[in-house]
């Protein structure tokens, strides 16, 4: 084949002219896009189910109140943000923030704000009255030497099993399960009847009904002291938690790593399995994706062991440093603490609100569950969504976890969980 | 290649200036990239291997080999680099026996072979992310009537005990993670034998064919041993790529421990972890491992094309 020179020239021109014409197209200096309107880019994990249908009725609330700017979504899928954070870690040492990113309330933040990366916001705390307004419990936790870093939206629970009516039925169990003692002959009694007895996903829904475990065994203070210098990692209420994980594991589904906590969830509304214990975004994806009734078709209980604990994590909007569109974003950070934004979003997401003044009229059965229990629980944080540990506390549980995953030794589980402790614990 | 002797050189400065001042300038932005992007980053990710940097907050000063010394003792880092033995031992392995037969197939001129050597190349086009969705589902291990992929296929033919776990089998889900990655290269291998195949004159095959050689001893004595090269040149292609491997297990099996290789932990490391000197560390020792296999290849050609 030969190429004429005025064929390579045109061609190479076209390509320039085109790669010149998308560099004009992309959002200029201001970042006024086309119709006078300013763009606000806003980073999540939120990209499906109720998560995003959440996300998109509190993006609609916010541009009717604030006509000047356009929101940009730039969410990137993955469970418990396990994608969304390493792609956020490489814009932020780059220098190219999102103008607001999403971040689990907690531990989790303090990597942010040692760096620098995010700003105080406490004046907006102050300017909108929202001290009176988001529960004692949950300020602290946001609270690194008397400043405020991110504005919470919504909370969810962590210790929720979630069960199967018609297999619970089948099998004859006619309750969920109180105690761990009482799980284990329900598990055994829906393994009978030929179904899976509990389903889990891929590694991280597994660490997540550890600390389901972990509590239920230690209770609200023993689990709180875990996560503070000199915890007792290498105790016997440890080992016995881990022991009980581990004999948990035995009732599992052969093919957890194949799956996604939505994979998981659906076998359980399908009717393939009894019980789950997944986080309370579950409830928006029974309802709102596999249409389901709840009480008639799935219902849920504390998880075993942890009634009259919330064991919580809540989602906050942060502001960068550097963010370019600093103005926008604060509003944006308005709408996600007020009133109208939380119930916007939190009735879809599936998730009470962090305020304390939200209606529960608009909430559905399971939340309206959510919201009594809040008011009257004991709260406690969880591990796998950020609020104990910092991300690299949480991400060498992970690999502990994993290896034991094939080893399933659990003296050797126990001695490297002590180790991370030893090393991250403050 | 030709080359001009040193002698030809004229002796005056400015017209030997002449001679190679030009090429320089016409590489020289190529060499600056290269100089600041590969040697550059290699060196500071070096500087970064030895520093006290393990938190989000950025601290480059020296430690030393802390961070190496911890690594040895890290199970998770040995049992990557034994799941990336066991991946890379039977990727290269599956690549160039399967590569082998389908050159030799093609080669003895079946018939539209066009149409074939376009088949076996296709995977080659799809970005390992793209097939490990697909293998992610081919190779799915959920028993009973759940099943599907592979083990349905299995199931219907009557071939039930072929049915497994694949890449979640505790022993051998590396060799099962290598299939997709086997599928997708060995049609390159394919192509790099055929080539070699093509290279070779057909008087040497009708001489030995004169001599009363059979079919099976010209391809032992005459063709396979004028082969090596491309074979060696296959060995350390397909090597790199397997020990690089990253978006296609992060396809199939996301980040578990379970298909764990240096390079998913490197990225955990930093991106999960913020441990950046932990990260830089285990690049480290990717890039020495990778240099082992690829610096005596090229040696050895750089020193045949200087005869």
């Amino acid at each position: 084949m030969s190429i004429t020179r005025r064929g390579f020239l045109t061609a190479s021109g076209l390509v320039l002219g085109s790669w010149s014409l998308a560099a004009c197209g992309d959002d200029s200096g201001d970042g006024k896009s086309a119709d006078g309107k300013t763009k606000l880019s806003v980073f999540s994990w939120w990209t499906g189910g109720g998560e995003e249908a959440g996300l998109k009725a509190m993006v609609a609330d916010f541009e009717k109140r604030n006509s000047k700017i356009k929101f940009s979504n730039d969410a990137i899928a993955g469970g418990a943000g396990s994608k969304a954070k390493a792609v956020l870690a490489s814009r932020l040492s780059s220098h190219n923030p999102p103008d607001s990113f999403q971040g689990h309330a907690g531990a989790e933040l303090s990597d942010y704000i040692k760096a620098g990366q995010i700003e105080d916001l406490t004046f907006l705390y102050e300017q909108e009255g929202w001290r009176k307004v988001f529960p004692e419990t949950l300020l602290p936790l946001l609270t690194l030497d008397g400043k405020i870093y991110s504005v919470p939206v919504n909370i969810h629970r962590a210790n929720v099993l979630w069960h199967n009516v018609k297999v619970l039925e089948e099998a004859g169990v006619s309750e969920p399960p109180k105690t761990l003692d009482d799980f284990h002959s329900a598990l055994d009694k829906v393994k009978g009847k030929g179904k899976i007895a509990l389903v889990v996903g891929e590694q991280w829904t597994q660490q997540h009904l550890l600390e389901t475990v972990l509590l239920g065994k230690l209770g609200a203070d023993g689990y709180a002291a875990l996560w503070k210098k000199g915890g007792d990692w290498g105790g016997t209420q440890v080992k016995d938690a881990l022991e009980t994980w581990a004999e948990l594991l035995k009732y599992t589904n052969t093919d957890a790593a194949s799956l996604t906590w939505q994979d998981a969830s659906k076998l359980l509304g399908d009717g393939k399995a009894g019980f789950n214990v997944m986080g309370d975004w579950a409830d928006s994806y029974f309802t709102v994706d596999l249409k389901l009734k709840p009480k008639t078709d799935y219902g849920w209980s504390a998880a075993p062991g942890t009634d009259g604990l919330y064991q919580f994590l809540s989602d906050s909007f942060t502001l960068p440093k550097g963010a370019k569109h600093r103005e926008q974003a604060i509003a944006w950070l308005k709408e996600c603490g007020s009133k109208a934004g939380q119930d916007a979003f939190n009735p879809k997401k599936g998730s009470i609100p962090a305020r304390n003044d939200a209606d529960p009229a608009l909430y559905g059965t399971y939340l309206q569950w959510a919201l009594e229990e809040w008011k009257k629980d004991k709260v406690v944080g969880s591990l796998t969504h950020g609020v104990v540990a910092n991300l690299a506390w949480t991400s060498e549980i992970g690999t502990a976890l994993g290896l034991f995953l094939g080893s399933k030794n659990v003296g050797k589980l126990q001695d490297a969980l002590a180790k991370a402790a030893g090393k991250y614990a403050v | 290649m030709k080359r001009s002797s040193p002698r030809d050189r004229p002796r005056r400065g400015r017209a030997r200036a002449r001679t190679w001042l030009p090429g320089l300038l016409l590489i020289s932005p190529s060499l600056i990239a290269v100089a600041v992007f590969v040697y550059g980053m290699i060196g500071y990710n070096l500087k970064v291997s030895v520093s006290k940097w393990h938190s989000s907050v950025k601290d480059t000063s020296y430690e030393g080999f802390k961070t190496y010394r911890d690594l040895m003792d890290d199970e998770r880092f040995t049992q990557a680099w034994q799941n990336l033995l066991t991946f890379t031992v039977v990727f290269i392995v599956g690549t160039l026996v399967m590569g082998l037969v389908m050159a030799l197939l093609l080669e003895k001129g079946a018939r539209g072979e066009g149409f074939f050597r376009s088949v076996y190349l296709f995977p080659m086009a799809i970005s390992f992310i793209a097939s490990g969705i697909v293998w992610r589902w081919l190779m799915n291990p959920a028993p009973g009537d759940r099943a599907s992929g592979l083990n349905v296929l299995f199931g219907r033919i009557g071939l039930d005990g072929l049915q497994n776990q694949w890449w979640q089998d505790p022993d051998w889900g590396m060799a099962a993670m290598a299939m997709p990655a086997i599928w997708q290269m060995s049609g390159y291998v394919m192509a790099l034998f055929l080539a070699g195949f093509r290279g070779i004159p057909e008087e040497l095959r009708e001489a030995a064919r004169v001599d009363g050689a059979g079919e099976f001893q010209v391809y032992r004595h005459v063709v396979f041993p004028q082969l090596r090269p491309v074979a060696l040149s296959a060995l350390i292609i397909v090597g790199h790529i397997s020990l690089k491997v990253f978006d296609l297990i992060v396809a199939v099996a996301g980040q578990q421990i379970i298909a764990d290789v240096p390079a998913i932990y490197m990225w955990q490391a930093v991106f999960q972890g913020y441990d950046y000197a932990k990260g830089a560390a285990i690049a480290t020792c990717l890039l020495l491992f990778v240099a082992v296999l690829v610096v005596p290849y090229l040696v050895h050609t750089f020193r045949q094309e200087k005869r």
